[in-house]
Formats: C-alpha cells, sequence, structure tokens
C-alpha cells in the first residue's frame, strides 16, 4: 500500500507531515497488541514495561538536542508544545515580567497563543522578516527590554524551509537573562541542534514531523539554570507534573525510534535531498522564465523549496497537478481561506503569494519522483501561462500593477 | 510475557485486535488530515469515519465529536473551556476533573461513593454566576455509578451546565448521552480497547467553548494540533467493537459476581466497596482488613495475575485513595484494596486463575489457612 | 478539494482559448477581477453587423472553476445577440458546472466578464449601455 501510494500521487509535501518511517511502525506494533500496560500501573509487570519502554524513548528524544532525558516532557504535539511553553512559562513568571517577542513568521499555534496572551495583559513584540525569510539580530537586541521574559523563535519555517540565527539568538537571551523557545517541529531530524551549545531553554519537537507517528510530540524544559512552567493540563501529576495524563507507549515509543533513527541517518540524508533540491530548482530556473525563490536559498534545509510562477493561479495550478501531493500558499487551497502570511512577510505581492508551490523532499523521495514532478510542473506551468490574460500582458510589457483592477 | 491474566481493565485495556489492525493500516496513510492533496483527503475521510463511530456510540451527531489526546485533556477542555465563575465536583472525581482548576468545590458524597443530590442542590442555591458541575458517570477506582440524569435536572433547575467523565462507563455499558442531560461528555480510547493517546470531549448540547490548544484551527476551531489519524481510527473501531458486546456486559456481571461471592463465602471479613449502589459489571474493589493492598497486589503478580491497589494515575508513591477518603473509609482501611477490573478480553478462566491465586496467598497469610470453594 | 466532472472537463480541455484584437471594431472585450484576489478573467467577443456574436475567445488566471466557467461562457455566447448574451445568469453557469458554494464567486465573475465584453463593444459603437460600463470596471 505504502509503495502504491508512492507511485501515484507523487508525495512531496514533507512540511505538512512526513510517511511514518517503517522501521518506527516496526517498533511501535508489539505496543499495539501484547505489550499494552499503562506505564503508571505500578503493580504488575505490563505496566512497567511500558514505563521501560517510554524511557528508552525519553533518552533517545533528549539524544537527538543534547538534552537531559528529564528535560523532556510528552506532549500531544508540538502545537501543545508550543501552546504550553508560552501560556506555561507566561503563567508561572507574569508577575515579574510580561514582555514576549516572536516573529511574524512563526507557525500559527505560537502566533494565536500570543494574541491569547496579549489579551491577558502581555506585550508582544512580532519582529519582521527580511525579503529571505530570515530576522534581523540587531533588531532583536534592540526590542529586549527589562520586561522581556521570553523570545520566541521557530528553528525552521514550515513553509518556505529557512533556518533562524539560532546559536545568536541563544547567545543574545543569555547574555540578556531572557528565556529562548524554540519551536523546532520542522528541524529535529533535518538540521543538528544542541540545546546547550544553542542556549535553548524550551524547545518544540513534533513526532510526525520527523518521521514518527502523529499524536505525540515533546517540549524540552531546561533542569540548569531551571525554568519553569505552569502545567496547562492537570490531574495524575504524570511528566513531572507538568503534563497530566495516562502517556501512550505506541506513541512515545515510535517518537523515541524516529529519533534514534534521524540521528544517525541526518547527514546523509540532507546530503542527498540537497542534491535532489538543487537539480529540481535548476531545472525549473533552466526551463521556466518569471520564477521566484521565496526564502534564502542558503540558510535554509535541503528539503524545502517554496517558489512563485507569476501569472499562475496556484489552486488551478495544483488542479492539473494532482498526481504531485504539494501544496500551495494560494488562499484557495489552504483549509483556512487565509493567504499565506508567510509569504506576504516577505513583502511578496498577492499576487505572487497566490502563485506559489512548496514542494517538501524527504526519507522516501527518489530521484526519479523529483524528475518527474518537475517535468509536469513545467508542462503545466506553461500551459497555463497560455491561457493567463496576465501572462500576456507581461508579454506585451504591460506592468500589471499599473492597470486599475475593479473589486469584486 | 508469563502473565495469563489481565485484570487492570480500568487503567488500561487490551487494544482490540480490530483497533489494533486500524491503527497499523491508518500508518500507512501518510498525509496530514489539513492537506487537499489525495493524501490529506484519505486521512481526513479516516478521522471523519472514526468520528461518526464515536459519534453513534454517544448518541450524538459527528460534528459533537472533538478528539483529544485523551480523557485527562477533554475534562480539561471541557472545565476551562466553559465559561464559568464556578466549577462544583463531586468528591470522587478523576484528579484530572479536580485539578482542573484551583477553585473546584467538592459536593460530598455517601458512604457508597454516591453524590449527595441535596448537597449539590444547596450548593447551587447558593452561589451565583455560570456554573459549571462535574460528575463522573461511573467512578474509575469502585465502578459505581452516579445518578448523572437526575443531578442535571437539578443544575438545569439553577441554569447550570454538567460536565460528565464518561471514561469508564464508556464502551462497558450503554450509555445514552443525550439521556444524561449533561453538556459535555469525556472518552478516552483507551479504555475501552483502543490505543492511549486518543480521546474525545463529546458536545451533547450546543456549549461555547473556549479553546485550550491554538493554531492549526482543526476540530472545529475547538482543538488545535495535527489529528493522530491512525490513533482516531483506532478509536473509531473499537468504540465499534465495543458497541457490538454490549450483550456481553451481563457475561461481565457474571464474572464480577462469581469472583465477590467465591471471595466471600471464604473470607467474611472482605469488604466489597460500593457494592451497595449500582456498579459497573466489571469492577471489584476488595478490601481486606489488615491487608496492606500492595502486599496482595505483588503476591497475586507473582502468581500471574495482574489487579492494581488504587487507580494508575499517581506517579509517585502509593497514596491513601481520595474516593475511599471521601466515602468515609479510614485510611488503614482504604490501603487494604485491591481493584480488579475486567473487560473484553475477561474469560471465566482468568476468574478461576485470580481465586486460585488468592486462596493461596491466603492460606500462606492466614493461620491454619482456608480452602476456597468456588460458587456455584 | 473535488470538482465536477464538467469543470475538470473543461479545465482540461479548454474551448476558445486566445486572443483577438482589442483594437478592432467589431471586438468587445471585458476583463474583470484582480490578480491579488487570484482571479482575473478576460472574454472577448467578436460580433456581426447583425449583432450577433460570432466568435468569443477567453483567458484566465485563477482555479479550475473560474477557467471553466470562462471557457463555457464562451461557447454559449457564441451565436447569440448581444442583448441574450448579456441574459446569462451565474447561476446558470454554476449549476452547469456544479459549483459548489465556495466557487459560486467564478460564476458572478464569468457573468461579469460578458457583461463587460458586451458594454465594451457597444461603447465602441457608441452605443452606451444604460448602467454605463467600462472595461475594467464591469459593475
Amino acid at each position: 500500500m505504502a509503495e502504491q501510494n508512492r507511485k501515484s500521487p507523487v508525495y512531496l509535501d514533507y512540511q505538512a507531515t512526513t510517511p511514518t518511517d517503517p522501521r518506527v511502525v516496526e517498533a511501535m506494533l508489539p505496543f499495539f497488541t501484547e505489550k499494552f500496560g499503562n506505564p503508571h500501573s505500578r503493580s504488575h509487570p505490563y505496566g512497567w514495561e511500558a514505563e521501560a519502554a517510554v524511557e528508552t524513548a525519553r533518552e533517545q528524544i533528549a539524544g537527538i538536542i543534547g538534552a537531559l532525558p528529564k528535560e523532556i516532557i510528552f506532549t500531544s504535539g508540538a502545537t501543545e508544545a508550543n501552546n504550553l511553553a508560552l501560556k506555561g512559562v507566561g503563567a508561572f513568571y507574569k508577575d515579574k515580567k510580561n514582555h514576549i517577542i516572536t516573529v511574524v513568521t512563526e507557525h500559527k499555534c505560537i502566533l494565536d497563543t500570543c494574541r491569547h496572551l496579549e489579551q491577558e495583559g502581555f506585550d508582544v513584540t512580532y519582529l519582521p522578516v527580511g525579503e529571505n525569510g530570515l530576522i534581523d539580530l540587531e533588531q532583536l537586541k534592540e526590542a529586549v527590554t527589562d520586561k522581556t521574559l521570553l523570545v520566541s523563535v521557530m528553528a525552521v519555517n514550515n513553509e518556505i524551509g529557512v533556518i533562524q540565527p539560532i546559536k545568536e539568538i541563544g547567545a543574545v537571551c543569555r547574555e540578556r537573562k531572557v528565556f529562548f523557545h524554540s519551536d523546532c517541529a520542522q528541524a529535529v531530524g533535518k538540521i543538528a541542534l544542541d540545546v546547550n551549545e544553542m542556549n535553548i531553554d524550551l524547545m518544540s519537537i513534533s513526532g510526525h514531523k520527523t518521521y514518527g507517528p502523529k499524536g505525540i510530540g515533546a517540549l524540552y524544559v531546561r533542569r540548569k539554570p531551571r525554568v519553569r512552567v505552569v502545567p496547562m493540563i492537570n490531574g495524575g501529576g504524570q511528566e513531572r507534573g507538568m503534563r497530566s495524563g495516562t502517556l501512550a507507549p505506541p506513541l512515545c515509543v515510535g517518537f523515541g525510534e524516529a529519533c534514534a533513527i534521524a540521528k544517525e541517518e541526518m547527514g546523509a540524508e540532507a546530503e542527498r535531498l540537497r542534491m535532489l533540491r538543487d537539480k529540481a530548482y535548476q531545472r525549473i530556473m533552466e526551463k521556466l522564465p518569471e520564477v521566484y525563490l521565496n526564502g534564502d536559498m542558503e540558510s535554509r534545509i535541503p528539503g524545502n523549496l517554496n517558489v512563485s510562477f507569476a501569472c499562475v493561479e496556484g489552486e488551478g495550478l495544483m488542479m492539473g497537478l494532482k498526481d504531485l501531493a504539494i501544496s500551495s500558499g494560494s488562499a484557495c487551497t489552504s483549509a483556512s481561506l487565509e493567504p499565506s502570511y508567510v509569504l506576504r512577510a516577505l513583502g511578496l505581492e498577492d499576487e505572487l503569494a497566490h502563485s506559489s508551490l512548496r514542494l517538501g523532499f524527504g526519507r522516501f523521495t527518489t530521484e526519479d519522483e523529483v524528475d518527474y514532478a518537475v517535468e509536469r510542473i513545467i508542462g503545466e506551468v506553461s500551459r497555463l501561462r497560455k491561457m493567463s490574460p496576465l501572462w500576456e500582458m507581461v508579454q506585451e510589457g504591460i506592468d500589471i500593477k499599473s492597470i486599475e483592477w475593479a473589486e469584486h | 510475557m508469563n502473565h495469563a491474566v489481565y485484570m487492570d481493565h480500568n487503567a488500561t485495556s487490551p487494544v482490540r485486535a480490530q483497533a489494533a489492525v486500524a491503527a497499523r493500516e491508518a500508518l500507512d496513510l501518510v498525509g496530514n488530515a489539513s492537506s487537499v492533496h489525495r493524501f490529506g483527503c484519505l486521512a481526513r475521510r479516516t478521522v471523519e469515519e472514526a468520528r461518526e463511530q464515536v459519534a453513534a456510540l454517544a448518541g450524538v451527531e459527528p460534528e459533537g465529536v472533538v478528539f483529544t489526546s485523551g480523557g485527562t485533556e477533554a475534562n480539561h477542555l471541557a472545565l476551562k473551556g466553559l465559561r464559568a465563575s464556578r466549577v462544583l465536583a463531586s468528591a470522587v472525581e478523576h484528579p484530572s476533573v479536580l485539578k482542573a482548576r484551583d477553585d473546584i468545590e467538592i459536593i460530598p458524597v455517601d458512604g457508597e461513593g454516591i453524590v449527595d443530590l441535596k448537597a449539590l442542590d444547596s450548593m447551587l442555591a447558593e452561589g451565583n454566576g455560570p456554573t459549571v458541575v462535574a460528575l463522573m458517570l461511573a467512578n474509575n477506582e469502585t465502578g459505581t455509578i452516579e445518578p448523572v440524569a437526575r443531578a442535571a435536572e437539578i443544575a438545569r433547575r439553577h441554569g447550570a451546565l454538567v460536565h460528565c467523565d464518561a471514561v469508564q462507563a464508556l464502551g462497558k455499558v450503554p450509555v445514552d448521552v443525550t439521556a444524561l442531560g449533561a453538556h459535555t461528555v469525556s472518552a478516552s480510547a483507551h479504555k475501552l480497547g483502543g490505543l492511549p493517546g486518543v480521546g474525545a470531549l463529546i458536545l451533547a448540547q450546543p456549549v461555547d467553548l473556549i479553546p485550550q490548544l491554538r493554531g492549526g484551527g482543526q476540530e472545529q476551531g475547538l482543538r488545535a494540533g495535527t489529528e493522530n489519524v491512525p490513533g482516531i481510527a483506532a478509536f473509531g473501531v473499537a468504540v465499534a467493537a465495543a458497541a457490538s458486546e454490549f450483550g456481553h456486559a451481563a457475561g461481565l456481571a457474571k464474572l464480577r459476581d462469581r469472583l465477590e461471592t467465591t471471595v466471600r463465602r471464604a473470607a467474611p471479613e472482605v469488604r466489597i466497596i460500593g457494592a451497595g449502589a449500582e456498579r459497573l459489571p466489571n469492577t471489584s474493589l476488595m478490601v481486606i482488613p489488615g491487608r496492606k493492598g500492595a502486599t496482595q497486589v505483588m503476591a497475586l503478580d507473582l502468581a500471574g495475575v495482574a489487579v492494581s491497589a488504587g487507580s494508575a494515575c499517581s506517579s509517585g508513591t502509593p497514596r491513601p485513595s481520595h474516593v475511599l477518603r471521601a466515602m468515609g473509609y479510614d485510611d488503614d482501611l482504604a490501603e487494604g484494596a485491591i481493584r480488579i477490573s475486567l473487560g473484553w478480553s475477561s474469560r471465566m478462566e482468568d476468574i478461576d486463575r485470580f481465586l486460585d491465586a488468592w486462596a493461596e496467598i491466603r492460606s500462606g497469610d492466614v493461620e491454619g489457612g482456608f480452602e476456597v470453594q468456588p460458587a456455584a | 478539494m473535488s470538482y465536477s466532472e464538467k469543470v475538470v472537463e473543461h479545465y482540461e480541455h479548454p474551448r476558445n482559448v486566445g486572443s483577438m484584437d482589442k483594437s478592432a471594431e467589431d471586438v468587445g472585450t471585458g476583463l474583470v477581477g484582480a490578480p491579488a484576489c487570484g482571479d482575473v478573467m478576460k472574454l472577448q467577443i467578436r460580433v456581426g453587423d447583425d449583432g450577433v456574436i460570432e466568435d468569443a475567445k477567453f483567458k484566465t488566471f485563477g482555479c479550475g472553476s473560474a477557467i471553466a466557467s470562462s471557457s463555457l461562457v464562451t461557447e454559449w455566447v457564441k451565436g447569440k445577440t448581444l442583448d441574450e448574451a448579456a441574459e446569462i445568469k451565474n447561476t446558470e453557469i454554476a449549476e452547469e458546472l456544479a459549483l459548489p458554494p465556495v466557487k459560486i464567486h467564478c460564476s458572478v465573475l464569468a457573468e461579469d466578464a460578458i457583461k463587460a465584453a458586451v458594454s465594451d463593444y457597444k461603447e465602441k459603437r457608441g452605443t452606451q449601455t444604460k448602467d454605463g460600463g467600462t472595461e475594467e470596471a464591469a459593475e
């Protein structure tokens, strides 16, 4: 079944979710059947066995970011980890400091949580990004005040794949005695991360973006110097009191295995993906004029390409590329019906934001698939441009912006 | 594992074979259920099918099912999400209810653990402001069933909302969620043979709910986060399997009754907690006065029988049960309790194994020993 | 997202894609929508001396439903008089293509494109339409 899926459509949406690695599935399966114990049951081996497996997984997850196992708090996913980091730290320290700094291109769950905290009396600074998608460290330094409690900057952007200068941000935060939280859902297993070297105090991790299962993630919470977090979910007191609820051993085990595999294979995989991605990009640029890369090319994970095709509408393009599983920055193709705020933050015209495609490459992407996808994209963009009144105007030398477009 | 006999279903139930298959198949679905391409659509369809299955069990519309990471999160979503200035909860609620807020007012219970409805009535009459009453359907330690519908009627007269933690009851006995009169109801997958890591908050009546996890707009904006597709698929299948077995509930009661009758006959000093009230057919909380529950549990474990000394949630050292305290038992007695909880995988042979092991432990324990006579 | 068979058919095999000489006396051009909104339609008609539309061409920037809506109306307007063409309602287009509610605006845009092309032609011929529509602002 997996192989059939891989053939058609070709899966190139690795930033939305990654397939669960078969080795991860293998590790999980015993916990679907005979190893079903509740890891909090203290009175029989079913519980002990589950607890031991959960603790091994915790070590594996800690291992990929240079943390201690005790610093890993299991959550239901990166969304919960992000919510817990911001609300939890905010709630504990709010009487002392009430300023949070984040970035306009953060994941929705960070931005929504920040807006919620603003309603609760926090001040939030949303740093802009340059047209390459990266923040300006000077602007960060200027934004820090005596009231600044927390800086939250994602390591890798989910739409454009750019890597923020995490180590430098960490250094600024440590110097100014501000907590540093990083949403690393897209970064873990893709780039090398070390919480100590980078001075990260809290880090959100996702299972299913790392070839692990959905429904699980983790929040790394530094113990020295200690970061205090008020839990969002109370009850049984699991996860050092920071997150109650019965742990799910199959998910923990799968997540742990996924991290262990990623740690082992990250280097070689990155090299292979970079080769595939660069080949795809060069071929597209060679064959099609008026194509724009979104986000920095150098400071970018190898598995991401985000490009805009002038004068072609993204949803129309996606319809012609049904045999490719990809995503578009076009408003019509996102569940939220909003245009991509990330692309707009780069200063992109709405029209180019509508014309963007995100190609995500990953562990199971083959060169053959990439070649096929690229030829299909080139063919479909060319076809739609022949049909596009905007492309016609551009060819005639008319500046589209000079036209007074009617509202409808 | 050499443990042939698993009697700790209230902590977690073994995963049903069909549920494991559904999860295994869903693991091969690559997509994110929010993506618009074919992979995303397949993942979305799997989630929606499971939503219909859970809705069918609860007797609500599919839109009334909000998937969460488990029963604990569902309880939090209800108690923090319903706009209320007061939350009243029975003294025997699960810790995930009692600790959802730090200003919860406790409704007392009687000696069987049943909520005091008169106290509820007067508490509601005293206070003002929007109020939520939290009352579980069945207790995880004793299995006693609370009068949720009657409590809801009282709450309705006072204009209060009702949240019902039905984690232990759903899937074990038929539950007509709409007849409960509750506004929100919590469910957990792993208590009925699904996988851990999934639960649901069932919206039985229209309510205004503040989301607790913000972000991607999933679950009608009420609960952000990429859907746990395999876990949700297994939940749906487990729910359907549980619903098809409700005839079997009588069978469970028969197993449990045989166990209790035999034990009582052999040791008349044994007390069955909550036996005077209506109980789930699967749960038996037994106290042997003067005996540590933890010791009995360990001895049973050596004999290959898995039971528990209380609930599985306390992660630290064993503490006396807040449930038994609320029922008026002193800590010494409460420490003597062992919980036997049966479920879909339980067989008559399990009961016999338990009785054999228990008799052996008793005979080693008690001077002169005694014989266990199986009940007819 | 699922598209009706008719939308897919028009999207894959659009009818009458192309352009006419905008300045020609017998050609009316309608350009509606806006790039920022994700839809731009250009519809052109060639009108005979008898006032009957002889030919129609379109170019569309937009989703599959927008492309299908414009392709469909190029077929529909041919052989119609200007007044008959201007009578085409978006609801007819939406019904024919089985558009879902979120795509109704595509049919509205196609209706607007026809009206704009007709009005452009009439303007050229000195017979102003009663609502005085111009090329860019069909409404």
